[in-house]
């Protein structure tokens, strides 16, 4: 990677890895599928550099598995995929949520369902990232629309899953991950960097892998290392065994959730463009922001009332944020590469929701400013 | 302030169209300041296939990533030259190369046709060039950015023993390029 000034010219892809990097990944291991096959390709030069390990596994399900087990033993690991990939890690996703494992997880989307549309763009896999594992769970995905948010949120999201100790989901998009464009590698000490928080129960004596300090945070302690202690994806007590008690079931659960939901504006990370007077809102992520802000910038210059609210946490969702932002306006426009999953939040989330409309495009193009414009003018009661 | 500058590169798998696209947008960034963003389809297409690669230049920064209607059009292949002329913004430039593109001046652009490929297959008898001779032709045409950026950006990802024969291919494409700027 040609580095001048610390200024680099790299693909959405390469901001994630150089974030992971910075954020201090030990271990990788990962299936390549486009159109996260990069951030594979990128790391295997870059994590040796540093002392870190690369794996490629034999499929998406073993990549899940093993960055669960190189977790546990102390290390920061992440895993790259997209859709059919994302698919297929859902269960042991869901094993990382009940044992309480940090862990980073990248979906570059691209078309789907299924195989879909490899090559091209799509913003799909919002629910899938919220609910594709069974059973009532928290998860953090965050997303971003340019290469340094992408390195920005990658650091975060490697702070999140330390500090939640959860699955953290980089939910990236085609156009994000492949486009090239200008990165700035922050110094180190830039930007904060979260480290593992271990136990300081001393070797021989017992201790409690599930048994929170009095701030609610769990310790970890390496596995392998100097406790003995049970991991399990079965409802467990303290000692992490097993266990149906009914009242441990159900702090267990409370807790999975409490943990995240009660830190949801902690967790909450957006960007805002002329919102102060806004008439008009548009709320967007991802590569479809770019859209956004570039069509909400040249409306402002013709004297539109216009701003953009960019959502770059998406779970949990920051619906009083998101309320409280568009309180005065006409109208609210969601713009996204879907059939409408992150609208159905803001209709839920705002005082009107008859206000809320979608601009969507879901033929694998990138929606496009006038895409956008269209659909204001209509609002707006103006000719299309 | 610089105009905004929209450019299509296209041609065929192989030609070192995308490559050239990528030198051209990492030295605006990195040895000039300036902002740049590249993309390209992704497809079937192979070497052979049709390929475009967009690049947006700008002072100031950039948004929506995809070239819509670009003021400069690069094609070196009839093919590509016929699917991509239509879109050119009205006034702007389309650079070819002579051997590989017949031009039909349809469309309202100033067409500005160049023996890169034979100047190349010439003077270093080496067609891995070709691209870079291209690029030398378009900064030479455009100005749009200095050769020295390019180089630095050549120097850091190319062996040293392919060095001449890339700098020689600019600097004549550069030449070619500098003669029909107005």
């Amino acid at each position: 990677m040609n580095n001048r000034n610390n200024i680099t010219f790299v693909q959405g892809n390469e901001a994630c890895v150089e974030g992971a990097i910075y954020a201090g990944l030990d271990f990788f291991a990962g299936y390549p599928i486009t159109p996260s096959t990069e951030i594979a390709e990128h790391l295997a030069s870059r994590l040796p550099q540093k002392g870190g390990k690369f794996i490629q596994m034999e499929d998406e399900i073993a990549s899940m598995a093993a960055i669960i087990g190189a977790s546990l033993t102390g290390n920061k690991v992440m895993t790259a995929t997209s859709g059919p990939g994302f698919s297929l890690k859902q269960e042991a996703l869901g094993y990382a949520c009940m044992a309480e494992i940090p862990c980073v997880i990248a979906n570059v989307q691209r078309g789907g369902p299924s195989t879909g549309n490899p090559t091209h763009v799509s913003q799909g896999d919002v629910n899938q990232a919220r609910w594709g594992t069974h059973g009532d769970h928290a998860i953090i995905a965050l997303t971003a629309s340019n290469h340094q948010d992408v390195f920005n949120i990658t650091v975060q999201a490697f702070n999140l899953a330390e500090t939640y100790r959860t699955p953290v989901i980089l939910l990236l998009d085609e156009v994000i991950g492949h486009m090239r464009e200008k990165l700035v590698i922050p110094e180190p000490g830039d930007l904060p960097v979260v480290e593992r928080l271990r136990t300081s129960v001393k070797k021989g004596v017992d201790y409690h892998p599930y048994l929170p300090r009095e701030d609610g945070r769990l310790p970890m302690s390496d596995f392998g290392g100097e406790h003995r202690y049970n991991v399990t994806g079965l409802f467990h007590d303290m000692w992490g065994f097993p266990s149906n008690d009914p009242k441990v079931v159900s702090e267990l659960l409370r807790h999975l959730i409490d943990k995240i939901e009660t830190n949801v504006n902690e967790i909450a990370m957006y960007k805002e463009y002329w919102l102060d007077d806004a008439d008009y809102i548009l709320i967007s992520y991802g590569s479809s922001a770019r859209s956004a802000i570039h069509m909400a910038r040249n409306r402002r210059a013709r004297g539109v009332k216009i701003g953009v609210l960019e959502l770059q946490t998406l779970w949990p969702f920051p619906a009083e944020m998101v309320r409280e932002k568009c309180a005065g306006a006409k109208a609210v426009i969601v713009v996204e590469m879907n059939m409408g999953q992150v609208v159905t939040q803001v209709k839920n989330a705002v005082d009107n929701p008859h206000t809320v409309f979608l601009a969507n495009r879901v033929d694998g193009e990138l929606i496009s400013p006038s895409d956008i414009k269209t659909l204001l003018r209509m609002i707006q009661g103006k000719g299309v | 302030m610089m105009e905004r500058s929209r450019l299509v590169f296209s041609g065929s798998g192989g030609q070192g169209v995308i490559t050239a696209s990528i030198i051209l947008a990492e030295a605006a960034v990195i040895y000039e300041n300036k902002n740049a963003i590249q993309s390209q389809s992704y497809g079937a297409a192979a070497r052979g296939g049709s390929t475009r690669s967009d690049v947006i230049i700008d002072d100031t920064e950039i948004f929506f990533p995809k070239v819509v209607q670009p003021n400069i059009l690069i094609s070196l292949t009839q093919e590509s030259y016929h699917k991509f002329a239509a879109i050119i913004r009205p006034g702007g430039l389309l650079l070819v190369d002579s051997k590989y593109v017949k031009v039909e001046t349809k469309v309202d652009a100033r067409h500005i046709a160049l023996p890169m490929y034979d100047t190349v297959m010439k003077k270093i008898g080496k067609p891995i060039v070709f691209n870079i001779c291209v690029l030398g032709a378009l900064i030479g045409v455009s100005e749009l950015i200095k050769p020295e950026s390019i180089l630095k950006v050549l120097e850091t990802t190319i062996p040293e023993d392919f060095m001449d024969m890339n700098k020689k291919a600019l600097d004549l494409g550069f030449e070619m390029g500098e003669k029909e700027r107005r």
